[in-house]
């Protein structure tokens, strides 16, 4: 248990709502190792997004949590905001879900790479912007010692989300969370970025918690696979135990909802 | 952009800018850009030189009136006709190659320089004033719209109260109750404690917008402070928005100086302000109407050109955006 890289135990999220609290994660726990990845799948509204948010301290104000949440056994719930700050970005990265926006239009990708690089490494701006020239060779976007000089609305939908998950890798975090990375993006690309993903995560070593409400995806990039239901963890284990024999009855509506994922399985 | 409900207009209103609606939807009108397409409209040209002489003037008004000869607090009893009650000698309110303008009746003093000086006095109390409510506009409706909870509360009270008031009054009230002491920074001071809200609201609700937006969350999560997502991530966002807002707020606010000037609270003479000539020349209208026209051309032409500028700047900056 000690030996994973980042451990989650009874994780339970209560946010202040109109109508008195409401717990929207509850008693979630699942462990990710080092070079491993973790599907999180359920329903819009299931918690997922707030899962992630809560293992780095960037839920809504008045949001209370309990449980545990451990990177290399350092505890990370609970944590004052200025540690929980040099953890963003550092050791802990998250990619969100639309590329579109997630970029400010009023700087050059370059810029916003080096800022995120210099703001935990510090160094010169030349060695930031080698960082970033790199970073973005490494998400193979064509010509990047040109192009990091271009502005965000330059880039297409699938390059800004390779930008974002070069922003995100530029401080070999050793946890990336991908929340719905490819969801605004059309078939093909989200293809290319699953590809991309799974392979930078075999340079280097990331573990990944991928989180999504396509069954199709998680089967194809995931060892591991939660499954939550109204902020119920309803289903937790190996991605061919949950999909060859899902115990729960959420978890086969899910499943029957993809008919392309039995196929899958049947092989 | 939502306008509140029916409100009496004062002098200090700023017109209700219609900003493009999505701020920071493209990337940023450069600087270079805005002055191009302003280079090539011949109306905002025009405006832009005619701003310019005026500008020069206040600046170096001491200069100009060395050549023009006549200062603007010496008399020149030669130039007007005693006999007549102090009507200024010859056609036109006295204009001639000794007084370009002409002079002042009863007193002789040269209109030019008064022009001149009074240009450095509506210069500089437009533009203080228009930092000052720049900042206080840009700072509290950054505030409000960030933090949002009890902050905004508070300073949305605050805007609402100032925005109600019947700022033009209270002015006239207090600027007339207060001893003399420094007028200019007394103006700058009380035109920008009703004028701040104006440009806070647009920041505020442009604020709001923009903490939603996804890349102010990625900044977060990747671990900066609450002062760079507002200053970095934020505030160069708005830059169009508070382009166009102080720019369409100065004219509002030499008007409004004028207008203190004209009612007697505002420069406390011997100081020459336009609006203060205008308000003097109300009773030689019939005798000499010159004395009435030129401070009222001068007024009336700076407030034009920098309501005609500001307007080309929004349209520059909204095609900016748009694309
Ligand atoms: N600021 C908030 N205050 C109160 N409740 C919230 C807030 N944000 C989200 N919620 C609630 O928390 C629950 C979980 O939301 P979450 O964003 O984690 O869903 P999700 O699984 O990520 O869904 P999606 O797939 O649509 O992204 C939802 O029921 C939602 O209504
Ligand atoms: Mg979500």
């Amino acid at each position: 248990m000690t030996d994973e890289l980042f451990v989650v135990e009874d994780l339970t999220v209560t946010l202040p709502t109109s109508r008195g609290p409401v717990d929207v994660v509850k008693d979630v726990s699942f462990t990710v190792g080092r070079d491993d990845t973790l599907g999180i799948v359920g329903e819009s509204g299931s918690g997922k997004s707030m899962t992630a948010l809560a293992v780095l301290g960037l839920l809504p104000p008045g949001a209370r949590t309990s449980g545990s949440v451990r990177l290399d056994g350092r505890e990370l719930l609970g944590q004052s905001e200025g540690e929980l700050r040099s953890v963003r970005g550092n050791a802990i990265s998250m990619v969100f879900q639309d590329p579109l926006s997630s970029l400010n239009p009023y700087y050059t990708v370059g810029l916003q790479i080096e800022e995120g690089y210099r703001a935990h490494r510090g160094g010169s701006k030349r060695a930031a912007r080698q960082v970033a020239i790199e970073a973005m060779e490494r998400v193979r976007i064509p010509d990047a010692a040109r192009r990091v000089d271009d502005y965000p609305h330059q880039f297409s939908g699938g390059q800004r989300q390779r930008i974002m998950i070069a922003m995100a890798l530029c401080c070999s975090p050793s946890l990336l969370i991908a929340d719905e990375p490819t969801t605004a993006l059309d078939v093909t690309v989200q293809a290319q970025i699953l590809e991309l993903l799974a392979e930078l995560q075999t340079q280097t070593g990331t573990g990944l918690i991928f989180i999504t409400h396509d069954l199709a995806v998680i089967s194809s990039i995931a060892r591991r696979v939660l499954v939550m239901c109204a902020g119920d963890p309803v289903e937790y284990g190996t991605a061919e135990q949950v999909f060859s024999d899902p115990r729960h009855e959420y978890t086969r509506t899910l499943l029957d909802a993809v008919p392309r994922i039995d196929d899958e399985v049947m092989l | 952009m939502t306008v509140a409900g029916p409100r009496t207009p004062t002098l200090l209103e700023v017109e209700e800018v219609g900003l493009a609606g999505d701020p920071g939807g493209g990337p940023p009108t450069s600087t270079g850009r805005i002055l191009g397409k302003l280079a090539r409209d011949k109306a905002a040209l025009l405006c832009l030189v005619f701003l310019l002489i005026v500008v020069l003037m206040a600046v170096f008004a001491p200069l100009i009136t060395k050549l023009s000869g006549w200062g603007p607090d010496e008399f020149d009893s030669g130039a007007i006709n005693s006999d007549l009650g102090g009507v200024p000698h010859g056609s036109l309110g006295g204009i001639s190659g000794e007084h370009w303008f002409g002079v002042e009746p009863q007193n002789g003093r040269d209109l030019f320089a008064r022009i001149v000086y009074g240009a450095r006095v509506s210069i500089t109390i437009a533009l203080s004033a228009t930092v000052l409510t720049g900042i206080l506009g840009v700072v509290f409706g950054l505030l409000a719209g960030f933090y949002r909870g009890w902050v905004d509360q508070a300073i949305s009270r605050v805007m609402d109260f100032l925005m109600a008031f019947p700022a033009l009054i209270f002015m006239i009230a207090i600027l007339s109750s207060l001893p003399a002491g420094n007028r200019p920074v007394l103006l700058v001071v009380v035109i920008s404690a009703f004028g701040w809200p104006y440009l806070a609201r647009v920041i505020r609700g442009q604020t709001m917008t923009l903490a939603n937006r996804e890349f102010v969350e990625a900044a977060r999560a990747s671990g900066a402070k609450n002062v760079a997502l507002v200053f970095r991530e934020i505030l160069p966002n708005l830059r169009g928005s508070i382009i166009v807002m102080t720019t369409l707020s100065v004219p509002g606010y030499i008007g409004t100086e004028a207008g203190l000037s004209f009612l007697g609270v505002g420069v406390t003479p011997p100081t020459a302000s336009w609006g203060q000539m205008i308000s003097s020349s109300v009773s030689w209208y019939s005798v000499d109407p010159m004395f009435f026209a030129i401070p009222g051309t001068f007024l009336f032409l700076t407030v034009l050109s920098l309501t005609v500028l500001g307007d080309k700047i929004r349209s520059v900056i909204d095609a900016g955006e748009a694309t």
